[in-house]
């Protein structure tokens, strides 16, 4: 389908504008850097990505089986205050954590006090502005994503391909690793290339904890050097490599193909765990949302509290409303986006580059993502003011880049992976049988689409669009460089509180990313846990 | 639908533009300082200041908008930053009697392209228990073995820092440069991290007892009611009294080259060097004014006089390339 390649295309056009840049500048910048620190970056970002994959596997898929599979006490309750984590910014719990954790913390006053030490020689505590500290933070919000997929993939599971494994005598184990975990794999994949992702394009959190990986190059040779070509070469060996690692993910998986009927059966009998493995879980749970919301959260209020004068901070309002503003564009525009590549290559099982390529936006640091933005949007402000002036009529000016346009397309290319991801797994349970069926009676590609997918991708398409929303939310370095004049959004305003020391009262606009990004989280968990077939 | 809607957008846009004065400004300087000099600005004047906040990325957003970017002036600090304007014929020369009078030689381009319009000093600060004041203390002595394991600092490749370097190489070359490099790493308490506060709330914690800083976060900690303490447990030094002085950064300006409202845009400049807006400078963030004759702040008129040294600021932006390589190879932050 054309409009599918036309999509594909238009979300290349960052990519390819930063391809140009990087293929016109000289790499003897790059091969300075790396005799110097680039090896040492490289490493950095690898263990960071490594370890923050590794640790999100390892938070969210139990607590996504637990919560799918078994009879957990509270688990209504449960079931959403693990999503909780996604509405807090990196960066902030980052810097929460580093407040509770680092000399001054409380945390090490507290051990200060109670074993009599007197200086920082005195006693080992690990510092907190580290990899490790940052792996640990990066997994404590990234953690739901891998939670809500598995969560999903796990529910999902046809019941009666586990009461036949049951039947043919598989036990618990043998039927979760051969049976239930391959078929969620797919799932779980998404999550976590959402996680690596995200993770190789964060700048804030791994340059407050003093942790110097790719991004920082990025940011270095654009900033330091003012070379903005060494940036994108840099930039292009990020997406390589997340390109690599998808397709080694692609490839390991084979030619298999899953598609599992949507069952009219009832559910698999959740599984009763004993009391102590009960007990054990729900501690696990607990403290999955203590630490990657209560916590933080918590703190941040008492921020707030503290400087509470019974009046807003200025401006506040106004942000939250171009937050949401912006954030609502991008999320409807990714979601029709995501749906229409998807769509193509369900209707062409050979047109997949669309969708390989549509996603890589994803991976991009949200400064260099800004530039490739800007390169073609300004080529087209100057070829409509160009244009308008032939046909005898003043010059507009710069339409696209002087308005939300450009804010909004940033966050469309960075986060349509997100809607694509969720979509194809959703698609992935629509058996083919279905299409043939409808194309057999008759319904054309348009009525395919309208009456049958829609319907039945529901759940994926707001799962997308809501991810999307909270993301753009919380996202800042676009925002920063493509917003137009007098404009704040909450995340700018947070940032700008920062800087000026005054964390207090960027408590307030922090908290409100928070209860902002919570609105939808809730609604979609509510929509994602009911089980209507 | 387009087409017609197109149209009438574009007229409105033009008509917005030419129904009030105003002056569009990208600017790097934060909204808390910038806010209160702009509103006494369009008090007087009556012209709109429409801005952008952002530290980094502006530049590189003016490039792109060219001939059609609506920004007027840009607002920035570090002299790297301004020449990076300057030299990618982004600016155009400003002629002002009121600027040229306002502002001393060697802090503006002699063509008008880049204007400074306050000074802060890169200072030392040191723990008032375990060093005390130190009058006569120099940036190489940072290299000395007797502070081993007592020196902390924000990363190497802060624009405050290159800066710094880069002013080392302008006066000893990169041979001493690097050596000296070198020593301060070894001497490092812990890696490069956070801002300049930070090291000073380290000094205070006790995690070291020297650090590099900027002369007004002495003064803003001060007024802090958190991180007062930590300002109280340090003493501000000025490096190189003795010899060369100590090393001068500029905050500044520049009217961008295709500038749609420059009557308006240099009345701004104008009043950004005027006695009010440079007292505001001195007394909302602790700078020093680039206006002789206009008061300190109280506060920091207490720091003393200082003897400021007197490289030229393009020369220093001239090294800056080069101090960052520096900064690389002897891997200053890893």
């Amino acid at each position: 389908m054309a409009s599918s390649r036309g999509i594909a295309l238009l979300l290349c056009f960052p990519l390819l504008a930063l391809l140009i840049e990087a293929g016109l500048s000289p790499l003897d910048l790059l091969a300075h850097l790396w005799a110097t620190v680039l090896p040492t970056y490289l490493l950095n970002s690898a263990g960071l990505v490594c370890g923050t994959v590794l640790l999100c596997l390892l938070l969210g898929a139990p607590a996504g089986w637990l919560m799918a599979r078994c009879q957990i006490p509270g688990r209504r309750w449960l079931n959403w205050a693990l999503v909780l984590p996604l509405a807090m910014p990196g960066y902030l719990v980052a810097y929460v954590y580093t407040d509770l954790l680092d000399y001054a913390g409380w945390v090490q006053q507290s051990l200060r006090n109670l074993f009599g030490w007197q200086q920082p020689g005195d006693y080992y505590f690990p510092p907190i502005r580290s990899l490790g500290g940052a792996i640990g933070v990066l997994s404590l919000v990234l953690y739901p994503y891998v939670y809500l997929l598995s969560r999903a993939g796990f529910a999902e599971l046809a019941p009666q391909l586990i009461e036949s494994a049951r039947m043919q005598g598989y036990g618990h184990w043998r039927r979760w690793w051969h049976l239930e975990l391959p078929l969620v794999r797919p799932a779980i994949a998404v999550g976590l290339s959402l996680v690596a992702m995200e993770t190789l394009a964060d700048f804030g959190t791994v340059s407050y904890f003093a942790v110097p990986t790719l991004t920082t190059a990025v940011n270095d040779v654009w900033l330091g050097y003012g070379e903005l070509g060494a940036a994108a070469q840099i930039s292009l060996g990020l997406l390589a490599l997340v390109g690599l690692t998808l397709l080694m993910e692609r490839v390991s998986r084979g030619r298999q193909q899953r598609y599992q009927r949507q069952s009219l059966l009832q559910p698999t009998a959740a599984l009763v765990l004993r009391p102590i493995v009960c007990v054990l879980a729900v501690g696990y749970l607990l403290a999955l949302i203590v630490l990657g919301f209560l916590l933080p959260c918590g703190v941040l209020m008492y921020y707030a509290w503290q400087v509470w004068d019974g009046e807003w901070p200025a401006g506040l309002w106004d942000a939250s409303f171009n937050s949401l503003q912006v954030a609502g564009w991008a999320a409807l525009v990714a979601s029709i986006m995501a749906l229409l590549i998807l769509f193509s290559q369900r209707l062409n099982l050979k047109l997949a580059w669309p969708r390989q390529w549509a996603g890589l936006g994803y991976a991009m640091p949200g400064t260099v993502l800004a530039i490739g933005i800007l390169i073609p949007l300004t080529a087209t402000d100057f070829g409509l003011n160009a244009l308008l002036a032939g046909l005898g009529q003043p010059e507009p000016g710069l339409i696209l880049t002087g308005s939300l346009f450009a804010l909004i397309a940033a966050y469309v290319v960075r986060f349509i992976a997100m809607a694509l991801g969720a979509i194809e797994s959703s698609y992935g349970r629509i058996p083919p049988s279905l299409d043939m069926a409808s194309r057999a009676l008759g319904h054309g590609a348009n009525s395919l689409l309208w009456r049958v997918h829609l319907p039945l991708l529901r759940r994926g398409i707001l799962t997308g669009a809501l991810l999307i929303f909270i993301e753009a939310m919380k996202e800042l370095p676009a925002a920063l460089m493509l917003r137009p004049f007098n404009y704040e959004t909450l995340a700018t305003l947070v940032y700008q509180y920062v800087k000026a020391e005054q964390l207090a009262e960027g408590a307030f606009p922090a908290l409100l990313i928070v209860a902002v990004g919570l609105l939808p989280l809730l609604f979609m968990n509510h929509y994602l846990g009911e089980r209507k077939s | 639908m387009g087409w017609r809607h197109l149209v009438s957008l574009s007229l409105l846009l033009v008509f917005q533009a030419q129904a009030a004065e105003e002056v569009n400004v990208y600017s790097a300087r934060q909204a808390h300082l910038i806010e209160p000099i702009v509103r006494q600005f369009t008090e007087q004047s009556g012209i709109k200041v429409n801005l952008v906040y952002a530290e980094d990325g502006l530049a590189e957003r003016l490039k792109r908008e060219g001939r059609l970017t609506p920004a007027d002036l840009v607002l920035t600090v570090d002299i790297s930053r301004l020449m990076e304007l300057v030299d990618a014929d982004l600016v155009q020369p400003v002629r002002s009697p009121s600027l040229e009078q306002a502002i001393p030689t060697q802090y503006r381009d002699p063509e008008g392209r880049w204007f400074a319009l306050t000074t802060r000093v890169r200072g030392i600060y040191s723990s008032k228990e375990r060093l005390g004041q130190l009058s006569t203390i120099r940036y190489e002595d940072l290299a000395d073995s007797k502070y081993k394991g007592r020196i902390c600092t924000r990363s190497g490749k802060h624009q405050y820092n290159v800066a710094l370097v880069a002013s080392m190489l302008a006066h000893q070359g990169e041979a001493k440069t690097r050596q000296w490099l070198e020593g301060v790493k070894a001497n490092l308490a812990r890696k490069p991290q956070g801002n300049d506060r930070d090291q000073v709330k380290a000094i205070k914690e006790g995690v070291c007892d020297l650090s590099l800083g900027n002369s007004y976060y002495y003064g803003n900690m001060l007024e802090d009611a958190n991180q007062k303490s930590w300002a109280e447990a340090v003493y501000l030094n000025f490096p190189n009294q003795a010899d060369r002085g100590a090393h001068v950064n500029v905050s500044g300006v520049v009217m961008t080259k295709y500038a749609k409202h420059p009557e308006a845009a240099q009345r701004l400049m104008e009043y950004l060097v005027g006695d009010q807006a440079q007292q505001l400078y001195a007394e909302l963030n602790k700078e020093y004014p680039v206006k002789s004759g206009v008061a300190l702040s109280p506060l920091v008129a207490s720091w003393g006089q200082y003897r400021a040294d007197d490289l030229s600021l393009v020369t220093i932006a001239k090294h800056r390339t080069q101090a960052m390589k520096l900064l690389d190879e002897v891997k200053f932050d890893l």
